[in-house]
């Protein structure tokens, strides 16, 4: 990055430190933090959304709805992570190159299964094989979002569904008196007040969350813990920059990631608690009124 | 509108199908000098150069792909690249599942790294070696405890702080460790010959890949620039055609 790191051999202290934390691997470790936020930021929307249409298809009278609904939150909360995880991106993966095979090359006459081996036609490969490999990495991280979506959104759903019972049936009732229509009640009284009694089940969900995303590396996107093992271990001097191991530094760089980052999550949790609180008809409400008043 | 969008994805994404054949090279990127990521954060070693030479042979346009050890083998099969360029010994067990060109590294010397000379090997010994490498394999047989680690750099670091009495690989892998060590690891005089040499791994049905590989790689031991790079990587004393 710097002229003066041309020659890492004759550097030494802290121009050696500067020259080492700013080579190409080590912006691709930084780079690796920005991708998780990213997965984060969009999981959690993807997830929330999931996890409501999973509630309330499960709260459905119709009943293959309501079917739905219950089947998909007790398959993804039923089935370990880890194995959802390795399962089931490789299942969307070739699920989708599969449809793309039926559709790019009808007249393809060799088997897609061979033993063990998948193998559709090349124009069908998803993405091609001769794409750039950022959109090979596009493409991982997207079945990764998708992944992560679902079964965070399993979660998402079971505690939403508790979170529309809770809230009081005379509430629901006095809106029905006044004539509201289900779809009324639902959208103006059961969503805006459901908040406050879904939030700390949520809550708990972002932070597993956020502890989960080293999950990445299982699914080939190459995240932070990757990176610091990666960047961690003893190197020889076939690298430009030989170091003992240091993964011990590298790990700790990331406990004060996580650590930072769940409290500073725990913090804002706290603010969105206390704004959903006000004018509720429960304990955190009435004290609200209480301080205020 | 929708349609109109669809199509152009559709597009996009078969536009070039008809360029080129590109073939995704998979590698570990954690075994120097056989392949490693180097600071610059690219793939780096003897396999890339080959691999690029190899590639400017049969005139294929290369992508380097990483991936972890143990699921190398299965991403092969299921396409997410076409060959395994590794420091992958060819075994007869490995050749059931895969196919493998003819080596480009002769069959070479495995040995063991420890913290003394007179450490203990054998039965009743901790031994370290990477999982589903074939030197795990000869451990596994061999009566001592086998302890698996998913990369090399582990390995190594369990003789380091005492989890294991010595880490089994292969010998061009470990020598420069215990050169650069200074003194704290040494290389075992016993040395054990495994496997039949290095080769890349093929898809079984990519035989028209395979060929142009094994030209290639006779063209680079006819002309003796294989042997030439073998011994710029491991040094003068390794094996060589």
């Amino acid at each position: 990055m710097f002229e003066s790191c041309a020659d890492p051999k004759s550097i030494e202290g802290l121009s050696w430190l500067l020259c080492y934390l700013t080579t190409g691997k080590h912006l691709d470790f930084y780079w690796s933090f920005v991708t998780v936020l990213t997965l984060l930021a969009i999981t959690a929307p993807v997830a929330l959304a999931f996890g409501f249409a999973g509630a309330m298809a499960a709260r459905s009278h119709f009943l293959p709805l309501s079917l739905i609904g219950k089947g998909y939150t007790a398959m993804v909360r039923g089935v370990p992570d880890i194995v959802f995880f390795l399962f089931f991106v490789i299942a969307l993966d070739q699920g989708i190159e599969w449809l793309n095979h039926q559709v790019q090359c009808p007249d393809w006459t060799e088997p897609i299964r061979k033993g063990l081996e998948f193998r559709v036609c090349p124009e069908a490969k998803v993405p091609l094989n001769s794409a750039p490999q950022s959109v090979h990495k596009a493409y991982g991280f997207a079945l990764a979002v998708v992944t992560f979506a679902l079964v965070f959104g399993a979660f998402a759903a079971n505690v939403l569904y508790g979170a529309m019972l809770a809230v009081p049936r005379a509430q629901l009732e006095t809106a029905e008196a006044y004539g509201m229509s289900h779809r009324q009640v639902f959208r103006r009284i059961l969503v805006p007040q459901m908040w406050v009694y879904a939030l700390p089940g949520l809550s708990n969900l972002w932070m597993i969350l956020i502890k989960a995303t080293p999950l990445l590396f299982l699914l080939g996107v190459q995240d932070v813990v990757y990176w610091a093992r990666e960047l961690g271990g003893a190197k020889t001097s076939a690298y430009e920059y030989p170091h003992p191991d240091w993964r011990l530094w590298y790990f700790l760089f990331l406990l004060v990631f996580y650590l930072a980052f769940t409290k500073l999550s725990e913090k804002v949790l706290n603010r969105v608690s206390a704004r959903l609180s006000k004018g509720q008809a429960t304990a955190a409400g009435e004290a609200l009124r209480k301080a205020g008043a | 509108m929708k349609k109109l969008m669809l199509a152009t994805a559709l597009m996009a994404l078969t536009a070039g199908a008809g360029l080129a054949q590109t073939v995704r090279m998979g590698t570990e990127g954690a075994y120097p000098p056989y392949n490693f990521i180097n600071d610059k954060g690219e793939v780096d070693g003897f396999e890339r150069e080959l691999g690029d030479t190899l590639c400017a042979k049969a005139g294929l346009t290369c992508e380097w792909v990483t991936t972890d050890w143990d699921s190398i083998i299965p991403n092969l099969q299921s396409g997410n690249y076409d060959t395994i360029i590794a420091g992958m010994s060819i075994t007869e067990e490995r050749d059931k599942v895969i196919d493998f060109t003819q080596n480009y590294i002769p069959p070479a010397a495995s040995s063991y790294l420890a913290l003394t000379a007179d450490a203990k090997i054998g039965e009743g010994a901790v031994i370290a070696a990477q999982v589903g490498t074939i030197q795990a394999g000869y451990i596994a047989e061999s009566g001592a405890t086998l302890l698996e680690f998913a990369t090399p750099d582990e390995t190594v670091a369990a003789v380091k702080n005492g989890e294991a009495d010595a880490v089994f690989a292969d010998k061009d892998y470990l020598a420069p460790i215990a050169a650069e060590s200074g003194g704290a690891l040494v290389l075992l005089a016993e040395e054990v010959q495994l496997g039949g040499g290095v080769g890349m791994g093929l898809r079984e049905s990519d035989t028209e890949l395979k060929e142009k590989f094994n030209a290639a790689i006779q063209s680079m031991k006819d002309d003796g620039s294989l042997n030439a790079m073998i011994k710029k990587w491991f040094g003068d004393e390794a094996a060589v055609f």
